[in-house]
């Protein structure tokens, strides 16, 4: 982009100012950063073949012409605890304060495919997100909710909420094609991530494929799979790997799609990602920039789709849990901030910012809503929407983005070595990966190299807690329990015995599952019951450990 | 440095949450500081883990609670430790647990309970100096039991 003689002599002048490079200093993922860049360090940069355009390949300063001018991110705030009701009252809370679009999160018990009244289950029904154990819950969870004006996504890795999610949706008489939304459903993150399987990786894969084949044919507006760097980065790995993990994981997804006789611009449309935003404000800037850069290049270069959009990375973005401190909590709400600006400047299509009592417990009413009035600030007050891809062209931002590019390369064809990411995911690579990854950052943070205000540095001894905790009510546990119990009281028990079997012999014939979960639902078939299914005939799945 | 004896540890994770992040930093961070470290792995049930930690003979079981389940599983495992009689046996954790919980669960004779954000130093610290002096106890209650010569 430069002249070059002009760039020599501003590499040479950059040297002669004679900067103290002694001590590195390094980013989050290890890259050593300079003390100033000059437009030297950016003199191998294509603009078209290497920032394009915002909405055109290889889509680096956003996917959309006009990012925000036309239209901000969907402010998605996570919703889920306790009874379905009560979600629900949550739900309608949230969008009369102004967020724009569902996002439910099932508690465990339901992510693991158990009813409630499973003894594995005691303690952790409705805790860290809504009991969802039939078709009633579901559907009091949208009651009120049309599913044509609002985009819906679900945390949920397996068909069984989703086919539940449909079932709601034709008793409410709204066709699929008019469903807009998106379903998790990344196993690679729950078996290397969140760690929360209901089968084993393989089986969990199979039924991933199910639903983005379905989706494929009946639901165009859906993304029926979002690939999630949130749980590598939450469990430790680096902003780099978090990019390699879930690039390896989308053409992992594109290949399987492909291989089930999918048309590659018939669904890597609707593949979605799901980002972390971390506290390194600079890199992870540069990683959202990468992931979409890579993503384009990686598609192109492996599927050669002919839409464009088949190559386009959107990506939802949730502010780091694990940079949340129990010391002094209201500084969460500053870190939040400063990682939901990152989101931002990254160009985020959507974005949940986390309350600052989640050291703690699930968050209380007034946490969750500074957590969104945070996005409406940045949103309204702050500036920063009002120019696309603002810093763009920086020397230090585009140098950084491009090391970075290199370091996820390389992990990605780290990841094809090992056969893929389903292999290196079964091969514990992934996971140990990122447990080294967090272990190296605690043993930072311990040694006071990396500084945690409040933690480690301006640390309060005799701090008192000064903010309210939200409790939720003991009997809730009971509550639930009793209500799956009458669902299988009052069900046809012969009916929903018959649909399970009709899934059983489905999934064994390895034909897609989507159409018979969905009969089997109908029938209050339960999680727990058709989470059986998953394991008795994909097997079930141990945690390889260290 | 002070040397304390190879205390045996067993990490574990009980129920079905997945968070693990906690535990195998601090079970690796407890090797590497020389203690004995058993990782149970996730979704344990607490009878699991009390009959591993009798197996294993440990010194201190360390439970790790991101689900909101501390109040059921704390108690559950402290009981059934009693109940084998492992009194020597120090159960200690930490998690995403409000310091009013973690008040109360010290209070009912569990170990500390480490927040987010606690440092592997004070872990080793606080297990060297709490298993040590357990130990100091046991000794002298054996002196004392076989009486006088």
């Amino acid at each position: 982009m430069f002249d070059k003689g002009k760039i020599e002599a501003i590499k040479l002048a950059a040297e002669g100012e004679g900067f103290d490079k002694s001590t590195p200093v390094l980013t989050d993922s290890g890259i050593s950063l300079k003390p100033l860049y000059t437009p030297a360090d950016i003199a191998s940069i294509d603009y078209f073949d290497d920032l394009g355009f915002p909405g055109k390949p290889p889509f680096t300063r956003g996917v959309y012409h006009d990012m925000y001018r036309k239209q901000l991110w969907t402010r998605r705030q996570v919703c889920g605890y306790g009874t379905a009701e009560e979600t629900n009252e949550r739900l309608r809370y949230l969008n009369q304060s102004g967020q724009t679009g569902l996002n439910i999160v099932p508690d465990t018990p339901t992510i693991y495919g158990r009813d409630s009244d499973d003894p594995l289950c005691e303690g952790e029904v409705g805790r860290e997100g809504v009991a969802v154990d039939s078709l009633e819950d579901m559907r009091d969870l949208f009651a009120g909710i049309p599913l044509d004006r609002v985009s819906t996504s679900v945390i949920y890795n397996y068909p069984i909420l989703f086919c539940m999610y449909l079932a709601v949706a034709e008793e409410q008489g709204v066709p699929f094609a008019n469903l807009a939304g998106t379903l998790q459903n990344d196993p690679f993150t729950i078996i290397a991530g969140a760690k929360s399987w209901i089968t084993t990786p393989r089986g969990s894969m199979k039924l991933c494929v199910d639903v983005i084949e379905f989706c494929a044919q009946h639901l165009p507006r859906f993304n029926p799979v979002s690939v999630v760097g949130y749980h590598y980065r939450e469990a430790g790995c680096t902003a780099a790997q978090e990019v390699g993990f879930t690039l390896a994981g989308g053409l992992a997804y594109a290949q399987a799609g492909v291989g089930r006789g999918l048309e590659i611009d018939d669904f890597a449309p609707r593949i979605s990602f799901f980002y972390n935003a971390h506290n390194d404000f600079f890199e992870e800037i540069a990683k959202m920039r990468v992931a979409r850069r890579l993503w384009h290049r990686l598609m192109t270069e492996r599927f050669h789709p002919k839409n464009p959009r088949s190559a386009m990375l959107r990506f939802h973005t949730q502010t780091a849990g694990s940079s949340l401190t129990a010391q002094q909590p209201l500084n969460n709400i500053i870190r939040t901030t400063i990682q939901a600006m990152a989101a931002i400047l990254g160009g985020t299509q959507s974005l949940h910012t986390n309350s600052y009592d989640e050291a703690f417990s699930l968050p209380s009413e007034p946490a969750v809503k500074i957590a969104l009035r945070t996005q409406q600030i940045l949103a309204y007050e702050s500036g920063v929407t009002r120019t696309i891809d603002p810093l763009a062209g920086s020397y230090f931002v585009e140098a950084l983005t491009q090391e970075l590019e290199t370091k996820a390369r390389q992990i990605v064809e780290k990841i094809d070595e090992l056969g893929g990411m389903l292999a290196a995911v079964e091969k514990n690579f992934v996971q140990q990966a990122i447990t080294e990854a967090g272990l190296q950052k605690q043993k930072r943070i311990d040694s006071g190299e990396e500084t945690v205000v409040g933690v480690n540095t301006f640390v309060e001894p005799e701090e008192k807690l000064n903010i309210e905790i939200m409790r939720l009510a003991p009997e809730l546990e009971q509550k639930q329990v009793e209500r799956v119990k009458a669902v299988r009281r009052k069900r046809d028990g012969k009916r929903a015995q018959e649909a399970l079997q009709k899934l059983e012999k489905v999934a064994r014939e390895g034909k897609n599952t989507i159409e018979s979960t969905m009969e089997a639902v109908k029938t209050l078939a339960t999680t727990g019951e058709i989470g059986q299914i998953y394991r008795k005939v994909f097997g079930t799945y141990t945690d390889p450990g260290l | 440095m002070k040397r304390y004896p190879s205390f045996r540890i067993l990490v574990a994770k009980c129920g079905l949450d997945g968070h693990d992040r906690g535990a195998r930093t601090v079970a690796i961070s407890l090797r590497d500081a020389g203690m004995e470290v058993i990782y149970t792995g996730l979704h344990q049930t607490p009878e699991k883990v009390v009959n591993a930690a009798l197996q294993e003979d440990a010194d201190a079981i360390g439970l790790s609670i991101l689900s909101g389940a501390h109040m059921t599983l704390f108690p559950k495992v402290q009981k059934l430790m009693q109940e084998k009689g492992l009194k020597d046996m120090l159960l200690f954790g930490g998690g995403v647990i409000p310091p009013d919980d973690a008040a109360a669960l010290e209070a009912q004779g569990i170990g500390k309970i480490f927040p987010p954000g606690s440092s592997i130093p004070d872990i080793v610290d606080y297990l060297n100096r709490v298993l040590s002096e357990r130990q100091a106890k046991k000794e002298e209650g054996k002196d004392s039991d076989s009486g006088p010569r």
